[in-house]
């Protein structure tokens, strides 16, 4: 067993209303920001485990991101990294 | 007629409740606790308003867990009735109770105050007291109330007439949706499929007096009872 830190992000879905994510990109362009296209404001959930091995650790963080971390309606996650401790 | 009604962590409008089911219908009522596997005989299940366990991760998001959710949802299966309130909506979304999510108001901000709701079927043993298309006064107090789901799911829900309640304009203007939270087509609240669980944001339950500024919400516990005791 060893051990794994794994980052996962959870975004609100493309095209589901994301009023937090739009405050922000009007507080940017406020700041002069111009650039700025969009902004999504999501939640960045850091998982340390055991698992025998990475692939394991990861398919694991699969499954709970699919059943509690983020809600299938309306976000999308993404493993970021996986990294052995 | 007993209600059950689910005391989670942070739950904060369980009183209501009791109280709506005590002295607004004069039935019995008992608290059950989120650790208890134990229904204690309910003929209905409250889930009620509050913050159970913070909002932590999502609203609801951790409630689903309790044990006692683990009987809530079998009842269901059941067929037996659960009024889903505020934060109770939530969670009955989150387990899979209810179709779609409630997400964070669009405004961003906490909305406190009395809303219109129009009666969109009186065909649902959560509403056969009102009449269809009456406006009901019913406040309501919530961050996360943007009701959302996929269009296939909206249009399901509305073909089969499982829209229950929409926020409205007020009696003057009861056609022009208006939706407080940002709900997509103006719905505040829902049944499932097969008609046993109810899923609303606005608080029935604060609105059982008229010294309290409406009675209007006290039909929806009347409606219950009526067809439980038929």
């Amino acid at each position: 067993m060893s051990r794994y830190r794994i980052a996962v992000h959870i975004t609100p879905r493309r095209g589901i209303l994301d009023p937090q994510g739009k405050t922000v990109a009007e507080a940017l362009h406020t700041l002069g920001f111009a650039s700025v296209r969009d902004v999504h404001v999501g939640r960045h959930i850091v998982v340390e485990l055991d698992a025998p091995d990475r692939p394991v650790a990861e398919q694991s963080t699969r499954e709970m991101c699919e059943r509690l971390l983020a809600n299938p309606v309306t976000e999308d996650f993404e493993i970021e990294s996986v990294e052995a401790t | 007629m007993k209600f059950g009604i689910v005391t989670f962590p942070g739950s904060n409008c369980d009183y209501d409740a009791y109280r709506a089911v005590i002295d607004g219908l004069g039935e019995e009522a008992v608290f059950l606790w989120h650790k208890d596997h134990d229904l204690q005989q309910s003929d209905v299940i409250v889930l009620p308003g509050g913050f159970s366990y913070g909002d932590y991760l999502r609203p609801g998001a951790i409630a689903r867990f309790s044990p006692v959710m683990q009987d809530v949802v079998a009842f269901a299966r059941r067929g037996g009735p659960v009024v889903a309130i505020c934060n109770g909506f939530q969670i009955a979304c989150e387990a899979g109770l209810l179709p779609g999510a409630l997400l964070r108001n669009a405004s961003l901000k906490f909305v406190c105050e009395v809303v219109h709701l129009r009666v969109e079927t009186t065909d649902t043993m959560f509403t056969n007291r009102y009449e269809r298309g009456s406006v009901l006064r019913i406040p309501i107090a919530h961050g996360d109330g943007r009701y959302t789901a996929d269009p296939e799911t909206l249009n399901r829900l509305e073909s089969e007439g499982r829209v229950v309640f929409r926020y409205v304009g007020g009696p003057g203007d009861a056609d022009e949706w208006w939706s407080p939270n940002g709900s997509m087509r103006a719905i505040a609240g829902i049944v499932n499929e097969e008609g046993n669980v109810l899923g609303l944001m606005p608080h029935p339950e604060r609105a059982i007096d008229p010294l309290l500024g409406s009675a209007d919400g006290l039909g929806l516990f009347e409606s219950v009872l009526a067809r439980i005791t038929v």
